[in-house]
């Protein structure tokens, strides 16, 4: 399913190729045949129809939120609070 | 270290979505004709409707669904092939979620099953791999769909019945392509499309090399883009930002998960147990060439189409008169557009596909955007100020 | 192991056996321990009527079980408008085979839940029904409660009403569907599953106007706030951000694209009060949970319809729920 939040590995299973990952305290187990790269404690996965299919790169998510602080930073003061009220 | 709510919570902040939009709503001034924006997917369809994304942008900012929502592409004759395997009394057919809700020609595959047709959703493509071990003297058909994203899935399940010899396990393919629809709906040129938004978990499988061409042959700019609402808000500034130095070129707005070249892993293992079928007709935009995959030749044993040849018909079926899910999967109408949309056809009784699925343009536009009609909003914002302003004041839905 | 049998039901030796060591023993009281074909109640007043069913599966799950749910949702009914809880029915419907301690396990937890209101059971009736006729243990309560409260009604809210909700949402929802076998999901999430009489009382005492009042079970909140429409024809505006969902909840809606506002809740109560009497009203609900909140208000409007806004200033209706909660495929 195409649904977008993150889950982060709290258990590593190499025996049978799973993970278990928590979402907001939500724990499931989801295979993991389909990454190559090493997986560690902690990482964050992308999950399709209980699949890890992608690793998140977190320099890249940090990357972007920073961008967004700075995108807010500019924002005009005065037209930030004339949208507020 | 990140944390989990900043993944999530980081991409849906109102400030952040305000100032989004007011950028839009800045630059887009500029544009001297409107942008037709098509998001291929139905994940963003859903982002769209369910945040009332078209609600924040200017009204040269138009959305076009595409077909992008793997059950509401699938035409009539393939759900038939899938409730003419249910029916026969050795199979057990297995397939995920919505598709089961699906109409064909004959009915759904739940009303198959209260038959007495033994289908069993599934959440998890591996789960077949149980019910086939867990019933040897049974045929077990898995009724693959999905675009790219759930290809690799299949592979991995028809590894592992290679691998543990589970024998009486079978795949009926419906595996779709994201490009071939892309160009199809480009070269039609009916729905105008002048940009795209590319798809979140396709890309992260493909790579997002694979739109180049589309950006290099039809000069169109495409971003891929994630899935929650700033992602698209973005995305849609990243393209009108193209638009206003007239230039076309693929970017990645989700760079936390896609990269040029995409999952090679998953890739390879398509690759080595997929070839591509020469014709696969969709419904709406009709018979694509190399659109779809097939096993290859060394899984012919495995394949529902062959083994259970003499049980499935092989006849095109076109949809209901009423119903106008090609239309809408070919961009040329909107869901609200149709004449049984919210009457004939509902989430409860769905007439068409696109009403099915979560991710189906008519669906989201029913669970999402009837606030939206009644007040006309998508067409009266003109400014982001205004907007976001009148959004405040609730005496027109009184009035 | 000791199991429930056909002769149980039977009305011989075995069924008053049974009657007498477990429900007897458990739920013992001088009306239902005369044992006469009909309790005797002395009631004064206008009297609160009630009667629900219970088939839950799984019949035990996180944070109670089906014997607490029969007695809360019954109680539940009766103090969403305004009634004290006082007299129930119990019916048992039993599958052959059904295992004796587990019976016992639901009874001990309909007494103890019962203590919470006061409640007592006055009479009951026992089938047991051959293998497979039943999922294992169905039970009905019935319930008689004197109203304390007057004219609580889903047709006495007014335009400036507030809309409390007294906890966070979607909890009980989100522990069956957790507890389903095929999602494979675990967490520390428990069911909300709760008697709401005490809060009731203490808000009926502290003086807070009650208009409307409901327990948001199966359709959860979106079907109450629809509902409130219709039957008030008023608008609710709803500002999506002021409603508390646990973290599990929100998790598990992101992971099969559920809206955490369709899913039921078994002791988690939507309130309509005068604007005046918010802050004394979440003063109490907060003496229970700390995260009661107001979500909305009431609008005079001539649509009847539920609106939820976003915090980007987006607006949508939040329909009742559609169809069996499936998840989404891609």
């Amino acid at each position: 399913m195409c649904l977008c939040i993150p889950s982060q590995i709290v258990e590593i299973h190499p025996e049978d190729s799973t993970v278990t990952v928590d979402t907001l305290g939500v724990r499931r187990r989801i295979s993991t045949h389909l990454i190559e790269d090493p997986l560690n404690m902690g990482d964050y996965l992308l999950i399709h129809v209980g699949f890890a299919i992608s690793k998140i790169n977190e320099q890249e998510a940090l990357k972007s939120l920073e961008e967004y602080r700075l995108l807010l930073a500019e924002m005009d003061e005065e037209e930030a609070r004339a949208l507020f009220i | 270290m990140i944390e989990l709510k900043d993944l999530s919570q980081g991409f849906r902040n109102p400030e952040l979505m305000q100032s989004l939009s007011q950028r839009i709503h800045q630059l887009s001034a500029q544009l001297s004709e409107s942008v037709k924006i098509m998001e291929v997917c139905g994940g963003h369809t859903h982002t769209i409707m369910k945040y009332g994304l078209n609600q924040l942008l200017p009204r040269n900012i138009e959305f076009i669904h595409g077909p992008g929502c793997p059950v509401c592409i699938m035409p009539k004759e393939r759900i038939d092939h899938a409730i003419e395997l249910a029916m026969l009394p050795e199979v057990i057919l297995v397939t995920l979620g919505d598709m089961i809700r699906v109409p064909g020609s004959k009915g759904t595959l739940a009303q198959c099953r209260a038959k007495g047709g033994d289908v069993r959703p599934v959440y998890d493509p591996l789960d077949a791999l149980e019910i086939a071990k867990q019933n040897p003297d049974r045929k077990v058909v898995f009724f693959a769909i999905g675009f790219e994203t759930t290809t690799p899935m299949t592979a991995v399940l028809l590894e592992l019945a290679e691998k543990q010899n589970v024998a009486n396990l079978y795949f009926h393919i419906n595996h779709v392509l994201v490009p071939p629809a892309v160009d199809a709906v480009m070269a039609d040129g009916a729905a105008k499309v002048t940009a795209f938004i590319g798809p979140s978990h396709v890309s992260a499988i493909t790579g997002s090399d694979i739109y180049q061409p589309i950006v290099d042959c039809y000069h169109t700019p495409v971003v891929v883009s994630g899935f929650e609402p700033v992602d698209v808000m973005q995305s849609i500034l990243m393209i009108v930002e193209q638009k206003v130095q007239g230039i076309a070129k693929l970017e990645v707005q989700y760079t936390r998960v896609v990269t040029a070249k995409g999952n090679q892993a998953a890739q390879q293992k398509v690759a080595s147990m997929f070839t591509l079928r020469p014709h696969f007709r969709w419904r709406g935009l009709g018979d694509i060439p190399l659109s779809s995959l097939v096993l290859s030749e060394q899984y012919r044993h495995r394949d529902a189409e062959i083994v259970f040849a003499d049980a499935l018909s092989d006849q095109a079926i076109e949809d209901h008169k009423a119903c106008q899910c090609a239309d809408i999967l070919r961009g040329l109408a909107k869901p609200n557009q149709c004449r049984v949309f919210g009457r004939g056809c509902t989430p409860t009784k769905p007439m068409g596909s696109c009403m099915v699925s979560s991710e189906g343009a008519c669906n989201a536009y029913y669970r999402y955007a009837g606030l939206a009609f009644d007040l006309d909003l998508t067409k009266e914002a003109t400014t982001g100020k205004a907007s976001i302003n009148r959004a405040k004041t609730e005496k027109e839905i009184t009035a | 192991m000791r199991t429930v049998q056909l002769s149980h039901g039977g009305g011989g030796q075995e069924m008053n056996k049974l009657i007498s060591d477990l429900f007897f023993h458990h739920f013992q009281n001088e009306i239902l321990l005369k044992a006469e074909d009909a309790a005797v109640l002395q009631l004064e007043g206008p009297i609160a009527f009630t009667s629900d069913s219970f088939t839950v599966s799984p019949l035990f799950f996180a944070g109670g079980d089906i014997g607490k749910l029969a007695i809360a949702g019954t109680v539940n009914d009766l103090a969403m408008v305004g009634a004290q809880p006082q007299y129930l029915s119990c019916s048992f419907i039993i599958e052959e085979g059904f295992e004796y301690h587990k019976l016992e396990t639901i009874v001990k937890s309909m007494k103890a839940e019962l203590e919470k209101s006061g409640a007592q059971i006055v009479c009951g009736d026992t089938k047991v029904v051959p293998r497979g006729a039943a999922d294992g243990v169905f039970i009905n309560t019935t319930g008689v409660g004197t109203v304390k409260y007057p004219n609580i009604s889903v047709s006495q809210l007014q335009a400036g009403d507030a809309i409390l909700v007294s906890r966070d949402i979607g909890c009980h929802g989100s522990c069956i569907l957790m507890a389903r076998d095929e999602l494979r999901l675990e967490s520390e999430l428990v069911s909300d599953c709760a008697t709401l009489w005490p809060v009731v009382e203490r808000l009926i005492e502290s003086g807070v106007s009650l208009h409307a009042m409901r327990d948001a079970t199966r359709g959860g909140l979106s079907a109450v706030l629809n509902e409130w429409c219709e039957g008030s024809k008023i608008q609710i505006d709803v500002e999506e951000e002021k409603i508390p969902i646990a973290d599990a909840v929100q998790g598990l809606c992101e992971l099969y694209g559920f809206e955490p506002y369709d899913l039921a809740n078994e002791g988690t109560m939507i309130l309509a009060v005068p604007a005046k009497d918010v802050p004394a009203a979440l003063d109490v609900l907060r003496l229970f949970s700390p995260n009661a909140e107001q979500i909305g208000t009431v609008v005079e409007a001539q649509q009847h319809k539920v609106i939820m806004h976003n915090p980007w200033g987006g607006r949508r209706y939040l329909e009742l729920p559609q169809g069996e909660l499936l998840p989404r495929i891609c």
